[in-house]
C-alpha cells in the first residue's frame, strides 16, 4: 500500500511517501508560484503510481489531483502528534499564514486560531525584512548570535519594512534589527497561542521558520513551555499528517 | 400563470422579490405612500405602519460604493457603514432614492458619526438609543425617544397617529414575527430538512414584500410547503453533517460567501442568531400592556446588539438557540473594524467553549471577495474538527 501526503504551501511544496505504513521517502521543492508544477515534481520524485493513494493539503490543495483533500489544520495536528506523541500544542508559521492548534488527549484538533488575513505574523514578514537587510534567512542564527534586539513596532509587513529602512538610515546594526524582527514575530505568535488557552504541556513547532533556533528559544521563553522541533521532519508535519489520514482512509 | 410548487423555485421567488423590490417601491410612491428608509432593526416599525407609511431597509451590503465612501470616511472603518454611506452619496440605492425620510439610531460609534455627514444631503432623523438595557434611566430615555419619533412622523407626514393604530400595528408586526419564527425555526428540525442558505434567502428576500398581509401569507405558505415535502429524500444529504449556528455582525450580499463556505465544505447551517434573521424577531411586543410606548420600548431595547453594554440579551438568545437547534458549533462572523462585535467575540467564545461546551470559530471578513480561500480554509478546518 503506497500513500502520498502532499502539502502544497505558498513557498514550498512538501511530499512524503508511506509504504506499508512506514515513512520511506520525503521531498521538498520550492513552489515558485506554480503549485501544480511543484506538486508534479514531488510526485515524480516520490514515485506516484496508479494505485498510490494521495491526500493533499496546504493552500494549493484543491488544484491537485488527489483522492482526498484535507485542510492544513487537521493535517498538522495528525502529523505533529505522529512525530511527537507528547505534544498538546502546535505552532506553524508558514509563508502565507500562521496557525496555532490545540490537540486533545486523542490527538484530535480541539481548537485552532489562524492569523488575520494579512502577512503580519507569517513567514513572509521575516522573509521580506531579511531581504530588506540583504541577509540570508537560512543563516539567520549565525548572523544574530551576538546581536542586541531593537524593537520593531509595526506589525504590518509593509510598515515594518519602512521602519527597518529608517533604522538602517539611523545607523542601527543590521544584526540588531534582524533579532528585533525575530522578537516581534515570536511575541506575535505567542499571543496567538494564548488565544487558545494553553495551560501546560509542550509545543510542536513546524513550518519553514521552525529551523531558526533563536526563534524556537524566544517562543519557549515567551510561553514558558518547552518547544519541540524536529530537525529532519518539522517542515513535513502537514504532509505526514495528510499521509496518515490517507492511511486511515485507504484501509 | 403556472403556480410554482417546487421548493428551489419558491426560494428563487424570494430572491426575485428582492431584485424587484425597487419597482414595488416606485409603485408605492406613485400611489402617494410615504417611504421611510432605515438601516437597523432597532427601528420601531409599528409607528411607521401606524402612520400608513412603509418602512424599507436601505442598501448596505455591497463593496460597489465603498471607494466613493472612502472619499469622506476613514478607510479602516466597518464596510457596512462605508457601503451604506456610499450608496446614499452616489444615489445608487433605489430605496434610498425613494425614501422621504431616513431614520438612523445611535447604535455603534461609526454609524452615528456617519449619519452626521449623511444628513448633509438627505432628510435624516436620528433616534438616541441608550447603550444599556437594565436601567430605569436608559429605559425612560428610549421610551421618550419612541414618543418623540412618533411626533416627528406626525409632523413630517402631516398625519395623526392614534393609539388604536399603534395597537393594530403591534398586532400585525407580532403576526409577522410569528411567521418569521415559524419559518426560520424549521432549522431546529434534526435531521435537517432545509439548508441555511435557503432560510437566509427567504428571510432576506421577504423584507422586500412591503404589504404585511401578503408577507405573512407568503412565509406561512412556504413553511407549510417545506413541512409537507418528502423529508426522507432530503435527509441523506445532511446526515452526520455538523450543525452550525451563525452569530455576529449583520450579514447579507457579499458576506453570504460565509454561508456558501460552510455548505460547500460539508457543514449545515441550522440558524442565524444575527440581526438579519432572529435577533430582532424572537421577542414579541406585549399586546396587553396599557402603555403602548412602554410595550414598544421593552421589546426594542431588548435586541441583543453588541452596541449594548452589557449585552445580556445576546447571550440569552444564543443559549436558547444552541439548545433548541442542537448546535455543534458557533460561527461568529465579524465585519472588519466592527468594534462592538469584535471586542465582544471573546465573551462569546468563552460562553460557547466553557459554559455551553460547543465549538467556536471567529471569522473576520469584509465586503471583498479576495479572502474566499482563507475563509474556506478556516471553515473547512472547523468542520473537520467537528466531524472527527
Amino acid at each position: 500500500m503506497r500513500v502520498i501526503g502532499l502539502d502544497s504551501g505558498s513557498t514550498t511544496t512538501k511530499g512524503v511517501l508511506f509504504e506499508d505504513g512506514n515513512l520511506t521517502s520525503k521531498k521538498l521543492v520550492l513552489t515558485l508560484g506554480d503549485p501544480k508544477k511543484a506538486a508534479e515534481k514531488v510526485f515524480t520524485e516520490l514515485g506516484r503510481q496508479e494505485n498510490t493513494y494521495v491526500v493533499s493539503t496546504g493552500y494549493g490543495r484543491r488544484l491537485l489531483a488527489a483522492d482526498k483533500v484535507v485542510t492544513e489544520i487537521t493535517c498538522h495536528a495528525k502529523g505533529a502528534t505522529f512525530l511527537n506523541k507528547n505534544i498538546q500544542y502546535i505552532i506553524d508559521i508558514g509563508g502565507q499564514d500562521s496557525k496555532v492548534i490545540r490537540v486533545d488527549h486523542l490527538n484530535k484538533v480541539a481548537d485552532f486560531k489562524m492569523n488575520d488575513k494579512c502577512a503580519a505574523g507569517t513567514g513572509r514578514f521575516v522573509e521580506v525584512l531579511m531581504q530588506t537587510l540583504d541577509e540570508d534567512l537560512m543563516r539567520i542564527d549565525e548572523f544574530i548570535s551576538k546581536a542586541k534586539p531593537i524593537k520593531i513596532n509595526s506589525m504590518c509587513t509593509v510598515f515594518a519594512e519602512s521602519e527597518v529602512i529608517s533604522l538602517i538610515g539611523e545607523g542601527a546594526k543590521k544584526e540588531d534589527i534582524a533579532l528585533g524582527v525575530l522578537h516581534s514575530i515570536a511575541s506575535r505568535i505567542s499571543n496567538q497561542l494564548r488565544q487558545i488557552n494553553p495551560t501546560e504541556g509542550s509545543i510542536f513547532f513546524s513550518g519553514g521558520l521552525s529551523h531558526i533556533k533563536t526563534l524556537t528559544e524566544l517562543i519557549s521563553m515567551n510561553i514558558k513551555m518547552p518547544v519541540y522541533y524536529d530537525q529532519e521532519f518539522s517542515q513535513y508535519a502537514g504532509a505526514i499528517g495528510a499521509a496518515r489520514i490517507g492511511l486511515q482512509n485507504s484501509e | 400563470m403556472r403556480i410554482k410548487t417546487e421548493l428551489p423555485e419558491i426560494f428563487e421567488e424570494f430572491d426575485e422579490a428582492r431584485r424587484q423590490g425597487f419597482i414595488q417601491v416606485k409603485q408605492l410612491k406613485e400611489k402617494g405612500v410615504p417611504v421611510i428608509g432605515v438601516y437597523c432593526t432597532f427601528m420601531p416599525e409599528e409607528l411607521i405602519i401606524a402612520a400608513n407609511a412603509v418602512q424599507i431597509s436601505l442598501c448596505s451590503t455591497s463593496d460597489e460604493t465603498i471607494a466613493t465612501a472612502e472619499e469622506d470616511l476613514p478607510r479602516n472603518l466597518c464596510p457596512l457603514i462605508k457601503s451604506s454611506y456610499g450608496f446614499a452619496k452616489t444615489d445608487k440605492c433605489p430605496f434610498f432614492y425613494f425614501s422621504d425620510l431616513v431614520v438612523g439610531e445611535t447604535t455603534c460609534d461609526g454609524k452615528k458619526k456617519m449619519y452626521e455627514y449623511m444628513e448633509e444631503f438627505k432628510p435624516l432623523y436620528l433616534m438616541q438609543l441608550p447603550n444599556m438595557k437594565n436601567s430605569k434611566a436608559a429605559f425612560d430615555l428610549w421610551k421618550d425617544e419612541i414618543v418623540r419619533f412618533k411626533e416627528k412622523l406626525e409632523a413630517f407626514l402631516d398625519v395623526t397617529i392614534t393609539e388604536k393604530q399603534i395597537r393594530e400595528a403591534i398586532h400585525i408586526k407580532n403576526l409577522e414575527r410569528e411567521a418569521r419564527k415559524n419559518f426560520y425555526g424549521l432549522g431546529k428540525i434534526n435531521p435537517t430538512i432545509i439548508k441555511g442558505s435557503e432560510i437566509f434567502k427567504v428571510m432576506y428576500g421577504v423584507n422586500y414584500t412591503f404589504e404585511k398581509d401578503s408577507l405573512i401569507k407568503k412565509l406561512n405558505d412556504t413553511t407549510k410547503l417545506i413541512l409537507e415535502q418528502d423529508s426522507e429524500s432530503i435527509k441523506p444529504q445532511f446526515e452526520g453533517t455538523p450543525r452550525i449556528l451563525i452569530t455576529g455582525s449583520p450579514m447579507g450580499g457579499v458576506t453570504e460567501k460565509v454561508i456558501r463556505a460552510v455548505e460547500e465544505n460539508g457543514g449545515t447551517i441550522v440558524g442565524f442568531e444575527n440581526c438579519t434573521v432572529a435577533k430582532a424577531v424572537e421577542r414579541l411586543v406585549d399586546e396587553e400592556k396599557e402603555d403602548v410606548y412602554e410595550a414598544l420600548a421593552e421589546k426594542y431595547i431588548d435586541i441583543g446588539c453588541a452596541c449594548m453594554s452589557n449585552n445580556v440579551s445576546r447571550f440569552a438568545l444564543l443559549e436558547k438557540m444552541i439548545e433548541e437547534y442542537e448546535v455543534d458549533g458557533i460561527l461568529d462572523m465579524v465585519l472588519q473594524s466592527c468594534h462592538p462585535y469584535s471586542v465582544e467575540s471573546l465573551k462569546v467564545k468563552r460562553f460557547c467553549q466553557e459554559e455551553k461546551k460547543v465549538a467556536y470559530l471567529y471569522l473576520e471578513t469584509d465586503y471583498s471577495t479576495t479572502d474566499i480561500e482563507q475563509i474556506n480554509t478556516r471553515v473547512a478546518a472547523f468542520i473537520e474538527m467537528l466531524e472527527e
